[in-house]
Order: structure tokens, then C-alpha cells, then sequence
């Protein structure tokens, strides 16, 4: 059962993966295809062709309706195979099924194998669901695109990869996933590649993985290193024998096992866009909105907290690094939500919510409650998607605009969506029972309760965070579904999305609302020891899940008090008071830019890194390359071998009594050199 | 005073320089070169005739014999190429004949 | 002795005057001459050392045909000797140079010389005494015996430098009348004779 849950997605990718191909040969034959081929405009079959499509006027793929069908049904079966997992993991065994065996390279011996225990058995639950239901939803959102077969192979694939990062049972495996959801991000995010933006962000989502897979390698190399080995068994086992171990790393000796959760962690930074690594995440909605729901909100970020929490044996015997954890996280989680502040671009503002939430998560575990922050997980996978599927609904339904304050007064035309949009925001902002409500007050409880030295500013964080969050969201809501239209025509043409995609939207609406409330004791109540078991480490020394529900009651009501307030402020700022926004703009105007500018890290990495990297490359292109190795080598061998040339033709003049005088000189100095070497013996 | 093998010696070798110098220090017409080449032949075939003598061995005598014969042959050909060089050229200034420049 | 030397140096002197001559005479014909005056002294060295036939040979083939040929071929070129182009300078200090060293290097060669002492065993055609053979006689035993094939060798390049100078020079005028007697022989009654019937009093026409 758990390979079908592992495999079959990636079945679905490789069937589609070749009814693109297929269908590209056909579309092209005989060569590669030209960039957006519109040599012949085809009609579109039925639908209105008024707007110029992003991808061109190029005919739909043959077998794209069976590439879909397939793929979703795929996806579908190994969402229900994973809610059986989940529930006989969860409540029952752990299972480990043993595939074949990868690398025997002296010590080092790696094993493809699935590991299922419960960590493992919540994730794949939030993938499958989330990815199945965003499959279902691409079939009504992509259904102009003449690409579909390609980006159902894409979605599956990365399912995939996703899925065989949390059933991986060693260090090198989870990196394999790593990789693939990286690559497969890539792609998704530059599906359309005509558009240039989109090439830059898929590089440069790329590419600031990279720098934490950088880390993330070293770490698995120290680690490997150390215990000579890399499945998490073995590695567990031997953790605690390493504590006060010392590693000389550059130039000092670090301990241990700090250094390589710091490695491992920063790979998370990347992968999870905390503070410092997250400049990619907002670029990354340049993807289709199905991407962004995936990709962006619910799995692949969401791969970082994940492997913090399976790591959890390493982290709670560093707890430097897990200080460092806490303060990553709170700082993006404030940063992330003053930026969402100000972004007028409606999915912005979902991606700066949804790096602000998992900053939260990476609170939760840096305090060491692991199974708080894969609440959060759980819970903002279902809200967080959601919110992005309604934004596409809300975007699909108003011609692929997607600025804000050309919306406006859209709940009266699209009232389904607005209803869900609202589910969604509720539960984002933590209304009581919801789901987010559940999970992200634990989550601020127990940044209350830890012993952590960061914990007040951790605190203080998180709840700043937490009314920022209400105020952006409720504006989102506010600005686009409420007030007056300000786009006429696009309002005029707004229509309800068609079935197949309102009903992910209802089924994850379902799930921001009971996702939380019967989940709470498993995941942050008495019965976790039952439920996770060994899939998480608690230290001997930590009690945050029992402090956690010793808090004041001031504590407890604190988030919901501040969600009231970011409510009612954005109630003043968006309906009573509409010019309030502008005004106060205009008045602080630096900081406005400021804040509008994602704080100008964009511009200072670019300044810092890219530029000096683009001046070296170009150094070592021109000079390196050019000056050095051609100019030495091929080009200035040539170019000598001309001048010696042109000057050897001289001699050659045409007169013979110039060629007889040098036969003169050849015989006289041969002469001279007999009498010199023979010189005496006559 | 006693003419030794050396003195006949030198001769050829004087004529032999002289020989040379006439192929390229000539710049009035390519005669002289093939006129050079003839004292060049003529001091090998003294050097031959001195050595058979002061050695006495009559291979240096048939030696010179085939020279001349061979000097006779290339002086005539050489001259013949000259005519019908001449014939298209009009001319036999050395330094007209420069058409092998490269 | 005395007059061994005094006629050695006579003839020498004169001939290596001459070579002089020969490239430095503006006139071609000039050259030529003092060419003949070269191989005539230079015959004379040859009687010196003993080598009469060769001597005689010499002067024969060499003054009388090469130098010969010589002349004719510089008088049936229109030379222009007045054209003396500068440049001659131009040339001398760097030839004058290398020419100096070769001289010096010939004239060492000349004054180290030294013959082994065991040379008289492998002489190849000793020389038999002149008073009892003639030396065209004594030319004569070894050349058409031992030296057989040099001296066919030698008669082949000679029909071969004719063959060339012929095809070199010769322009074959189309319009010079010429007798082809293959075409005489293969003459037939068909080709040569026509019968015309001619009338009485008209004649041919």
C-alpha cells in the first residue's frame, strides 16, 4: 500500500509526461519548436477568444483530457490509501517497506526504503489531499491551456518528489526529494516560459534553494562524518553519544551537533523561505495559482518544518540551534506580515501570509514542541490552499487580473467563492474554532511557555504577527470582495467558476473547519506519546507541551483579541473610513516605500551578491577565458603562427641569387660548425 | 720553391668563392649565374685532377671527365631554358625574375 | 722546378684574374671571353699536374662547345648591357663577409691537411708511370673496363640534355612546308589520281 501511495503519482506523471511528449512531436514535426509558434492562429474551440492568452494562440494538446483524468485519479486513490495509512500508522504500527538497495560504497551503505510513522503519515495525508484536490481544481484552471498534459506531469511529479522526501528513511533520500520538489518547482513556476518573468523567477527560486541546499549537503556530509552513517535510525542512535563533541570547521572548534543542525536548518531557510532566503517566494507566484496552492502554501515549503521536525533527536540535544530556530522563525514571521501589509498584488499577499505562517511553525519547533508546529502544518496546509485556490477562482473570474484595487464588490457576483475566501480567513486569523485557531494559539502559548532565552522576543513576535495577519487578510477580503467596483468591465464579466473547481475549494473549506478541533490532543494535547511516538524526540527536560496549557488566561486570549483589533482596523481603514489608507500612505511616505519594497533586501542581495558575481563571471569570462586561456592558447598559438608566417614569406622573394646566398650561408655555417666539432683530426 | 697539393688547392678554392660570388652578387643578367656555375665546375674538377696526381690514383681523372660531361649537358639545357625564357620575357635582368615570390 | 713554379703561378694567376673578369665585365660578351680565357689557363694547370688528356679535353669541349654555346646564346639575346642596375653595392659587404669566411674555412681545411700514410692501399686505379703509358692511354684501360657504366651513364645524360634543349626550344612553324613520308607511302590511286573528261579546246578549270 505505501509504495502504491509513493509510486502512483509518479505513473501519472511519466503517462502524461508522455502524452505531452507525443503531442509535441505532433504539434512540431520534425524539429524543435519555434518560441510561441503563430504562424497558423487556431480558432478556439467554443470559448470566447476576447483576451489574449499568456501562452499564445496555440491548439490544445491531443489526449489532454486523458492526461488529466489520469493523473487526478491517480492522485485521488493515494489520497485515500494515505487517510487508511494515517489512520493505522497513527493509531497502530510504524511501517518501514524496504525497495532496493542504492549505494554500497565501503562504509557507506544506503537502502531505497519508505518509512512510515506518524510524522510521516500526517504528511503524506497533507499532500496527497492538498495535491488531489489541486489537481481537480487545475482541470478547470488550466482549461485554455494548451499545455495541460505537461503541467499535470509536472504536479505529479512533484508529488512525487514530495512524497519520497517524508517517506524517506535516510538523510541522502530526504535529499533526493529535496532536490526533485526544488526542480520540480523550477519548472512549475517557469510552466510558462515565454514570459521572461517567469524564467527569472523559476532561476531565482532556483537558485536561493541552492544556497540552502549548500547547507543542507554539508550538514548530511558532517553528519556522515561523525556517525558513519545517514539512515535516521542509526543516526538517532548514536545523537547522543555526540553531544559535547567538537568539530574544527573553518577556523574554530564548533560543537557538534550544533553545527550541523545550523547546516541542516539553513537548508530549511532556503526551502521554507525564512528571513534571509525568502526572496524567492513571492517572485514564485509568477507560476499558475494551482502551483502556488501546491507548491507555495501546503508541501513544498512546508518540506523545511518537516525536516526539522524529523530531525527532531538532533535538535533537542543542540539547543543553540534551536535558539536560532526560534529567532528565524519570529523574525519572519513579523517580517513576512508587515510586508503583507502594502502588496496591492492579491496572491503577494497570500505568499507573504503564508512565509509569515510558516515562521510560526519554525517558532513552534525551535521551542521544541514538534508536534504544535505539524498542527500548524496540518491545519494551514487546508486554509492556506484554500485561500490560494479562491484567489485563482477570484482571478479566473475576473480575466487573470490579479490587482487588487482593480476589484472590488466582487461578493455579490461571485458569492461561492467569497464564502470560501471567508472560511479561509477565518481560520488564517484564528477565529475561534477554526482550525487555525487551534493551532496557531498553541503555537503562541507555547512560545509563552518555553524556557527558550529567545522567548520574548519570540512572543512578541508572534503576537505582533498574529494581528498584522488579521489586519492584511481582512483587507484582502475587504478591498476585493466589498466597496465598489473598480473595474467596470472586468466586474461586468465576472462569473462564478465552473463545478470542478468549487468543489476543492469546499472540501478544503471542510477541512479548515474540522481539521482542528478533533485533531487537538493528538497533535498538541495529552495524546501525542500515543500518537507519535518515536517519530518525535522530546528531550527529558521538556515539558513546553504541559507548560503550554499552563499559561495565564491573559495568554490565551491574547491572539484573539488581536485579531479582533487587526479586524477592526482594517474595517476602519477599508469600508468606513476608505481614504484613511491613502492619506497615511502619503504622510509616511519612507516608510510606505519601505515596507512596499519588501525592506529593500532584493535590492541589497542584489547589490551584495549579484552583482559582484556578475562583475567576477564576466572577469574570468573576458579575461580568464578570453585574454588567458585563448590568448595563450588556440587564438594566440594562431595568431603567433601568422606573424612567423608573414615574416618566414619575406624570405621568399622570388630571386634566385637571394635563395643561392642563403645556400651560401647554410654551407658556410655548416662548414664552421665541422671545423669546430672535428677541429684537430684534420 | 716546391708546388705542393695545398697550392692547387687554394686555387680551386678561390675559384670556387669567386664562383659563388658571381651567382648573387650579380645583378645584370642570369648568363653570368650560369657562367659562375661553370667556374664552379671547373674548380671541383681541378681539386679532382690535383688529388689524382699527388695521390696517384686515376679515379680522380674519370672523375673529372664525367664533371665535364655533366657540366656540358647542364650548361646546355640551362641555356635553352635561358632562350625560351627569354622568348617570353623579353628580358634577363635578374631582378625581373622574381615570379616564385611567396 | 723553377719553371714547374713559375708556370704554376703563371697559369694560376691568370686564371683566377679572369674568373675575376668574368663577373665583373659589364659586357656579356666581355664575360664570355674571359670565361674561355679561365678553362684555357685552367687546361694549363691540368698539364701540370700530368693530366694531358683531360687537359686537351678541356679545351675542346669546354671552350669549343660550352663557351661556344655560350657566346651564341649571348648574341642572340638582345641583351642591353648598359642597363647596369644599381644594387650591386647593396649586396657586397654581407656576401664579401660570408665569402671571406668561406675562403678562410676552405684555405684551413687546405693548411690542416694531412694524408693518412696508409692511403696507398686503397688507391682504386693507380696511376701507371707516365713514361711507359701515355695518360690517354692509361684513361683509356680503366675507363672502359672498371668505369664502364658511368661512362654509358654519362652518354645517356648527354642524349638527354640534347633531347631537352630541343623540346625547350624548338617552335614548330605551321606554316613551313614539310615532307611526311609516311603520308608519301601511303598514297593510294583513290587519293592521287582524278580523271576529268575534258572537252577539246576548253582545257582545265
Amino acid at each position: 500500500m505505501y509504495q502504491a501511495i509513493v509510486f502512483l503519482p509518479l505513473i501519472g506523471a511519466i503517462v502524461a509526461g508522455l502524452i505531452s511528449l507525443v503531442g509535441a512531436r505532433a504539434r512540431h514535426p520534425g524539429g524543435s519548436p519555434s518560441t510561441g509558434g503563430h504562424s497558423h492562429p487556431q480558432p478556439h474551440s467554443g470559448t470566447t477568444a476576447t483576451h489574449a492568452d499568456a501562452h499564445g494562440a496555440a491548439e490544445p494538446a491531443a489526449g489532454s483530457r486523458s492526461a488529466e483524468l489520469i493523473t487526478t485519479v491517480f492522485l485521488f486513490i493515494a489520497m485515500i490509501l494515505s487517510w487508511i495509512a494515517f489512520a493505522s500508522v497513527g493509531f497502530g504500527q510504524d511501517a518501514r517497506v524496504q525497495i532496493v538497495s542504492w549505494i554500497a560504497s565501503g562504509d557507506l551503505r544506503i537502502d531505497w526504503a519508505i518509512r512510515v510513522d506518524t510524522l510521516t503519515a500526517v504528511m503524506l495525508v497533507v499532500v496527497t489531499t492538498i495535491s488531489a484536490f489541486v489537481h481537480l481544481y487545475s482541470i478547470g484552471y488550466m482549461e485554455e491551456d494548451p499545455y495541460r498534459p505537461r503541467f499535470f506531469a509536472y504536479l505529479s511529479l512533484f508529488t512525487f518528489a514530495m512524497l519520497a522526501l517524508v517517506t524517506a528513511d535516510n538523510l541522502v533520500q530526504l535529499f533526493f526529494g529535496w532536490e526533485g520538489v526544488g526542480l520540480m518547482s523550477y519548472l512549475l513556476i517557469g510552466f510558462w516560459y515565454h514570459k521572461p518573468e517567469a524564467n527569472a523567477a523559476a532561476i531565482k527560486a532556483f537558485v536561493v534553494n541552492r544556497v540552502g541546499d549548500f547547507g543542507f549537503a554539508l550538514g548530511i556530509f558532517a553528519v556522515f562524518m561523525l556517525t558513519g552513517a545517514v539512515d535516521f535510525t542509526t543516526v538517532f542512535a548514536q545523537a547522543p553519544s555526540l553531544t559535547g563533541k567538537t568539530i574544527h570547521f573553518l577556523a574554530w572548534d564548533v560543537d557538534a551537533l550544533t553545527l550541523i543542525c545550523l547546516l541542516l536548518f539553513m537548508g530549511a531557510m532556503g526551502k521554507s523561505a525564512q528571513f534571509l532566503l525568502h526572496t524567492w517566494l513571492p517572485d514564485a507566484m509568477e507560476g499558475p495559482t494551482p502551483v502556488s496552492a501546491l507548491i507555495h502554501a501546503a508541501t513544498m515549503v512546508t518540506a523545511g518544518v518537516f525536516m526539522v521536525a524529523r530531525l527532531s533527536p538532533l535538535f533537542e540535544l543542540a539547543p543553540v540551534a534551536q535558539t536560532v530556530v526560534v529567532v528565524v522563525g519570529a523574525t519572519t514571521a513579523l517580517f513576512a506580515a508587515t510586508v503583507g501589509l502594502v502588496q496591492n498584488d492579491i496572491k503577494r499577499i497570500v505568499a507573504y501570509s503564508t512565509c509569515s505562517q510558516l515562521g510560526y511553525m519554525f517558532v513552534a519547533m525551535g521551542v521544541g514542541a514538534y508536534s504544535v508546529g505539524m498542527f500548524h502544518l496540518f491545519t494551514h496546509a487546508f486554509f492556506k490552499a484554500l485561500l490560494f485556490l479562491g484567489s485563482g477562482s477570484v482571478i479566473m473570474a475576473m480575466h487573470h487580473e490579479q490587482d487588487i484595487w482593480k476589484m472590488g464588490g466582487l461578493k455579490d457576483k461571485i458569492p461561492f467563492t467569497y464564502a470560501m475566501m471567508l472560511i479561509g480567513t477565518l481560520a488564517l486569523t484564528g477565529f475561534p474554532l477554526t482550525a487555525g485557531y487551534f493551532s496557531k494559539d498553541a503555537i503562541i502559548d507555547a512560545a509563552f511557555a518555553t524556557k527558550n532565552s529567545a522567548m520574548i522576543y519570540a512572543f512578541a513576535c508572534t503576537v505582533a504577527a498574529a494581528a498584522l495577519t488579521s489586519f492584511y487578510s481582512w483587507r484582502l477580503i475587504f478591498v476585493t470582495f466589498h466597496g465598489h467596483p473598480h473595474d467596470r468591465s472586468h466586474y461586468d464579466h465576472a462569473r462564478e467558476s465552473p463545478m470542478v473547481m468549487l468543489i476543492p475549494l469546499a472540501a478544503l473549506a471542510a477541512g479548515s473547519i474540522l481539521a482542528g478541533y478533533p485533531f487537538r490532543n493528538l497533535f498538541a494535547g495529552e495524546d501525542i506519546a500515543a500518537f507519535f511516538r518515536t517519530s518525535l524526540r522530546f528531550a527529558e527536560g521538556n515539558h513546553i507541551i504541559e507548560d503550554m496549557h499552563h499559561v495565564p488566561a491573559s495568554v490565551t486570549v491574547l491572539p484573539t483579541v488581536m485579531m479582533v483589533l487587526g479586524f477592526l482596523v482594517a474595517w476602519h481603514f477599508y469600508i468606513r473610513k476608505p481614504e484613511v489608507p491613502g492619506e497615511l500612505a502619503r504622510q509616511h511616505e519612507p516608510l510606505y516605500r519601505f515596507l512596499l519594497n519588501k525592506w529593500y533586501i532584493d535590492e541589497l542581495y542584489d547589490l551584495v551578491f549579484v552583482r559582484p558575481t556578475l562583475w567576477l563571471g564576466r572577469l574570468l569570462w573576458k579575461g580568464g577565458d578570453g585574454w588567458l586561456i585563448d590568448g595563450f592558447g588556440p587564438d594566440g598559438v594562431s595568431a603567433r603562427v601568422l606573424d612567423v608566417t608573414r615574416n618566414v614569406v619575406r624570405l621568399q622573394t622570388g630571386y634566385l641569387y637571394h635563395y643561392a646566398f642563403a645556400m651560401l650561408i647554410g654551407v658556410a655555417a655548416l662548414i664552421t660548425w665541422f671545423i669546430f666539432k672535428f677541429g684537430g683530426a684534420g | 720553391m716546391t708546388i705542393t697539393l695545398g697550392h692547387y688547392l687554394t686555387v680551386a678554392a678561390i675559384l670556387f668563392t669567386l664562383g659563388i660570388f658571381g651567382i648573387f652578387l650579380n645583378r645584370k643578367n642570369v648568363i653570368v649565374i650560369l657562367m659562375s656555375i661553370e667556374l664552379i665546375l671547373l674548380a671541383v674538377n681541378i681539386n679532382l685532377v690535383a688529388f689524382s696526381t699527388f695521390l696517384g690514383d686515376l679515379v680522380g681523372q674519370i672523375f673529372a671527365l664525367l664533371v665535364l660531361t655533366v657540366a656540358a649537358a647542364e650548361a646546355a639545357i640551362g641555356l635553352a631554358i635561358l632562350v625560351v625564357y627569354f622568348r617570353n620575357r623579353k628580358s634577363i635582368a635578374v631582378e625581373d625574375i622574381n615570379l616564385m615570390k611567396g | 722546378m723553377i719553371i714547374t713554379a713559375l708556370f704554376f703561378y703563371l697559369f694560376a694567376g691568370m686564371c683566377i684574374a679572369s674568373a675575376i673578369m668574368v663577373i665583373a665585365a659589364k659586357n656579356p660578351v666581355h664575360s664570355v671571353l674571359f670565361l674561355i680565357l679561365t678553362f684555357c689557363n685552367a687546361s694549363g694547370l691540368f698539364v701540370l699536374l700530368g693530366a694531358e688528356f683531360l687537359a686537351m679535353i678541356l679545351v675542346v669541349v669546354y671552350v669549343g662547345a660550352v663557351a661556344v654555346l655560350f657566346l651564341f646564346v649571348v648574341m642572340m639575346l638582345d641583351v642591353d648591357f648598359a642597363e647596369l642596375r644599381q644594387g650591386f653595392l647593396q649586396y657586397l659587404p654581407i656576401g664579401a663577409l660570408v665569402g671571406v669566411i668561406f675562403l678562410a674555412e676552405l684555405l684551413l681545411v687546405v693548411a690542416g691537411w694531412t694524408i693518412a700514410p696508409s692511403i696507398s692501399q686503397s688507391i682504386a686505379a693507380p696511376t701507371p708511370p707516365i713514361a711507359s703509358v701515355p695518360n690517354t692511354e692509361a684513361i683509356g684501360t680503366v675507363l672502359y673496363t672498371r668505369y664502364i657504366y658511368f661512362f654509358q651513364a654519362a652518354g645517356l645524360i648527354l642524349l638527354v640534355a640534347m633531347i631537352g634543349a630541343i623540346v625547350l626550344t624548338l617552335r614548330h612553324r605551321e606554316k613551313t612546308k614539310r615532307q611526311s613520308v609516311a603520308d608519301q607511302v601511303a598514297r593510294t590511286r583513290a587519293t592521287a589520281i582524278e580523271v576529268v573528261k575534258v572537252r577539246s579546246g576548253q582545257g582545265l578549270s
